[in-house]
């Protein structure tokens, strides 16, 4: 494939991201923050968000394993996981976040089962599009072309 | 990023989250701050009592500190997460804010979460500014006012205490630029501009009171529709 249709490949791919939810505004601002003197820094702080975002959602699942389930302590993971999330632009991550905390609330462990899955869907297949996104642009670089610019307007 | 001929400021950074302390040093390195990033409260004031030399007059205990670890270190500004666990920002504002050596350094509390109360009882307690996570490039432009302004208290009280002809020297140099206000009122979006409300004086003397309630006033209705539901009356 030729650089430049690799280019566009991107460029309707991260729209998709933007339309379909996955990311929001935020994402544009990690990507303004990198810059020459720090060449990977998308690609460190996202990965670091998985890294710690793994470990977060195995203390949830035990949390929530627990015979006399400590909702305060469920509702503090969660609490973590939705502002990491919303500090990359995991917007639909962190949107269920959101409603996991709510029944953390309630202490409703039945609905907490059901967020705990949903936010665990949404992180796997949040990390699957950072995955597709990163190794399109390393093919781009590769193929010695450069990355083109977000241009999202409306977001 | 516009700092080119300002003195280097330094800036401790507090947050539990990884993620968050790698982009809020990224946010400051970026905008030419010298950072130092902490992951809690007690290591922050750890890191600043090595700064302190004598304070025991806080009766709870704080951390035990080496006075002479980190001689000549400066910090211009703590800006710190609210939520954490064990010392949360508060408390750490609230400890700083105690100190007498070190109550003068600027704090600016963080938080994912808009709650009016809490907004308040930080500016009344101190804070100079609340900024909502996650933290963007034009919430950090707001930050060099604050550090100007302390550093001119500590322009004064140097020129106070120094020699007659160091003195003329210090005389010769023009006030700082303010080009901060510039910077910070073209990159308003919707998103940032609740913040931005709090920093714009209405009036030749704002109380913290008056500032929390600019705070409130600013918010950006998208963003903090559902909460408010219930604070109308705030």
């Amino acid at each position: 494939m030729e650089v430049g249709q690799m280019q566009r490949r991107l460029v309707e791919f991260t729209k998709s991201l933007f339309v379909e939810g996955f990311l929001d505004g935020q994402f544009l601002q990690l990507q303004q923050l990198q810059d020459d003197s720090n060449p990977d820094f998308v690609v460190e702080v996202v990965s670091l968000f998985f890294q710690d975002s793994e470990k977060l959602l195995n203390d949830l699942t035990s949390a929530l394993e627990q015979q006399d389930v400590d909702f305060k302590k469920v509702d503090a993971h969660v609490h973590q996981l939705k502002g990491s999330s919303s500090s990359i632009g995991a917007q639909r991550v962190k949107n269920a976040c959101v409603v996991f905390r709510s029944f953390c609330e309630e202490q409703n462990l039945q609905e907490c089962m059901r967020c705990l899955q949903l936010v665990k869907q949404e992180f796997y297949l949040a990390k699957n599009k950072f995955e597709t996104l990163f190794t399109m642009e390393q093919q781009i670089v590769a193929a010695g072309g450069s990355i083109p610019a977000t241009e999202i307007t409306s977001f | 990023m516009g700092a080119a001929a300002e003195p280097r400021f330094h800036v401790l950074a507090v947050d539990d989250s990884l993620v968050d302390r790698k982009l809020i040093e990224r946010l400051l390195k970026i905008s030419s701050y010298q950072v130092t990033t902490v992951d809690s409260g007690s290591k922050a004031l750890e890191f600043l009592g090595s700064l302190v030399n004598d304070d025991r007059s806080s009766s709870d205990a704080l951390p035990s500190v080496s006075p002479s670890d980190h001689q000549g270190v400066d910090v211009n500004l703590i800006i710190t997460d609210y939520c954490m666990p064990g010392m949360t920002g508060y408390d750490l504002l609230k400890k700083v804010k105690e100190s007498s050596s070190l109550r003068d350094i600027p704090v600016v509390i963080m938080s994912s979460e808009n709650v009016p109360s809490r907004i308040t009882r930080c500016l009344e307690e101190g804070a100079e500014e609340f900024i909502l996570k996650p933290v963007r490039l034009s919430d950090v432009n707001k930050l060099r006012p604050h550090m100007m302004r302390t550093k001119k208290l500590k322009d004064q009280e140097q020129e106070s205490q120094e020699e007659p002809e160091r003195h003329g020297d210090e005389i010769g140099l023009p006030p700082p630029p303010c080009q901060h206000e510039l910077e910070t009122q073209q990159s308003q979006d919707p998103q940032t501009q609740q913040i931005q409300q709090s920093q714009q004086p209405k009036s030749g003397n704002n109380s913290n009171k008056r500032k929390a309630i600019d705070v409130e006033e600013g918010l950006s209705p998208d963003r903090t529709r559902t909460r408010y539901n219930g604070v109308a009356t705030f």
